[in-house]
């Protein structure tokens, strides 16, 4: 594996030629059927879902959709969803539950939509109940980052049972260049942030954040879109079949102690 | 002449400070006055703490710290501290964090932004967690989630009702992704608390954003809110920012949150133990299990 910094990586995902999940979707699931609406707002294009077929298996698929030119891109608002993108997100894994599907995530968001309509409808709130929901769902979830982890817009699809990285996928809790604009008052710092950010593949894994480092094709996933896929299909396959096995309430203690055991501190103890 | 000039632009600058001139030269002790960040009204320091800290002028309910808060809210001597020697390290090894916690615990005597345990109110045991803005803005690391999430665990060991004063400035941006994460353990332990069947309240207060705002905070059974605090979820520059346009005044405050159905009621500072303590009654809350 090459060791590229998380500026080179960063210019790697943000290549026009980056596939996303609409070029995904049809080369990793034999079926699929998108379904639209939270049922209490309306629906929201940066977040798609649907039942698929994977080698057979129904499972629900819920991605964040990052636009290919920008007609796609106007109608995802760049995968940047509103709280009904979230909403919809919470309701198909929910009807996933029910049926006893597994539900799979696709993250690839610089964050959640900053703008009036999303306050006013609750984004705080919407992401808030995801991840409570998320955390006690009792099916197998399984998140891959693609490209762009942003924020509590990307951890919103973010609570599961494991979480994978493509290779040159980033993860952080704010875009580098917001983390620069917020720390040193200078969003062109951005080469900076992200040399201190930790927020690459590897990094994630020392954290304890992620679980598994799905290979790209050198040079990134647009160097050979196919290849990508067959790696997160093969993953996905992996990992499900796994997941299946445990019993569910040991399937939500490990969750919940996946996330409870992140945490960086001392404790001095009064003898 | 050139003298004059700079007493023009000294004067013009220093707007709010003593003008340093010799023949004017009082002293005025720091915290004498209270300027309203709200409304821009002036008023003695010493009717500003008599009123709780409410701009008598707006009814702002401004920023107080956690010693404070526990003071005016619980039964006196009641309060009984959790993970008192908790500090955060330095999980992505930013640069001057552990020199910037240093100084901040030396400056507010806290050990991060949180502080919690459990008390009575009127009678009444409960968990409280009580956030303090002067500590980093209240940004939630490893230390507030961790102390967030056991005070929910043992809670829910005990059979007692948590009730969370929430005040941050969102994620601490120097823990990176650690930081992002406990949001998400925060919600898990509240999901926990929750399936109990165990009473949670969130009283929001200056100011509740960012991952706060989108993780513990709005997960409250009841979601009380003080008057005219700040409540939302991105930073009104960001939105103005994105939007090119200037945002209205009430933007993301309590009423605005309480008109687009995010908060069950707003209540004033002098009223909040009373009310607490009725809603905890009427809950059947009596102590706990143990």
């Amino acid at each position: 594996m090459n060791k590229l910094t998380a500026w080179e990586r960063l210019e790697i995902i943000r290549n026009k030629l980056r596939p996303t999940v609409r070029d995904y979707i049809p080369m990793i699931f034999d079926e699929f059927f998108e379904m639209h609406g939270d049922r209490l707002y309306g629906d929201d294009g940066a977040i798609m879902g649907g039942i698929a077929s994977l080698c057979g298996r129904p499972v629900t698929v819920i991605a964040q959709v990052k636009g290919r030119n920008i007609d796609e891109n106007k109608a995802s608002n760049f995968a940047m969803p509103h709280p009904e993108g979230y909403r919809k997100a919470l309701r198909l894994a929910k009807q996933a539950e029910k049926f006893k599907r597994p539900v799979i995530c696709f993250i690839d968001t610089p964050g959640a939509y900053c703008g009036v309509e999303a306050e006013q409808r609750g984004q705080g709130e919407a992401i808030a109940r995801n991840l409570k929901e998320f955390m006690m769902l009792k099916t197998p979830v399984v998140s891959i980052v693609l490209g762009e982890g942003g924020s509590g817009g990307a951890l919103a699809l973010g609570v599961c049972d494991e979480l994978a990285m493509l290779e040159n996928a980033l993860y952080s809790v704010i875009s580098p260049r917001g983390f620069a604009s917020i720390l040193w008052k200078d969003a062109s710092k951005e080469k900076e942030a992200c040399q201190i950010m930790k927020i690459t593949a590897e990094d994630l894994l020392a954290l304890g954040v992620a679980e598994k480092i799905i290979d790209e094709p050198l040079g990134g996933a647009h160097n050979d879109p196919k290849q990508t896929a067959e790696n997160i299909h093969e993953y996905l396959l992996k990992v499900l079949e796994q997941k299946s096995k445990i019993p569910i309430d040991v399937l939500l203690e490990e969750r919940y102690t996946k996330f409870r055991k992140i945490g960086d501190f001392l404790e001095e103890i009064d003898y | 002449m050139l003298e004059d000039l700079f007493k023009i632009v000294k004067t013009r600058f220093n707007d709010g400070e003593t003008k340093n001139d010799a023949n004017t030269k009082v002293d005025i002790p720091d915290n004498f006055m209270f300027k309203c960040p709200r409304c821009q009204n002036v008023c003695f320091q010493e009717e500003f703490e008599k009123t709780n800290k409410v701009c008598p002028a707006c009814g702002y309910h401004s920023r107080i710290s956690a010693g404070e808060r526990l003071e005016m809210t619980v039964d006196k001597g009641s309060f009984v501290e959790y993970d008192a020697n908790m500090t955060s390290k330095n999980p992505i090894d930013f640069p001057d964090y552990d020199q910037k916690q240093k100084e901040l615990r030396e400056k507010t005597g806290l050990k991060d932004a949180i502080i919690t345990g459990e008390a009575t109110i009127r009678g009444i045991k409960c968990v409280v967690a009580v956030m303090d803005s002067r500590y980093m803005m209240a940004s939630m690391g490893s230390v507030v989630g961790e102390k967030l999430a056991r005070a929910f665990e043992k809670a829910a060991d005990k059979g007692l009702p948590v009730i969370v004063f929430s005040a941050s400035g969102g994620a601490r941006m120097q823990e990176g992704i650690v930081s992002l994460m406990q949001m998400a353990k925060t919600s898990g332990a509240v999901a926990r608390h929750s399936e109990k069947g165990l009473l949670y309240i969130t009283v929001l207060t200056d100011p509740t954003t960012g991952g706060v705002t989108a993780s513990f905070a709005s997960l409250g059974d009841i979601i009380i809110a003080e008057p005219k605090v700040l409540i939302g979820f991105a930073g009104r520059r960001v939105i103005e920012g994105t939007i090119k346009q200037r945002l209205p005044d009430d933007f993301q405050s309590a009423e605005f949150m309480l008109k687009n159905g995010f908060v069950d009621m707003i209540v004033e500072r002098k009223a909040m133990r009373r009310t607490l303590a009725h809603l905890l009654k009427l809950h059947g809350c009596d102590g706990g299990t143990l």
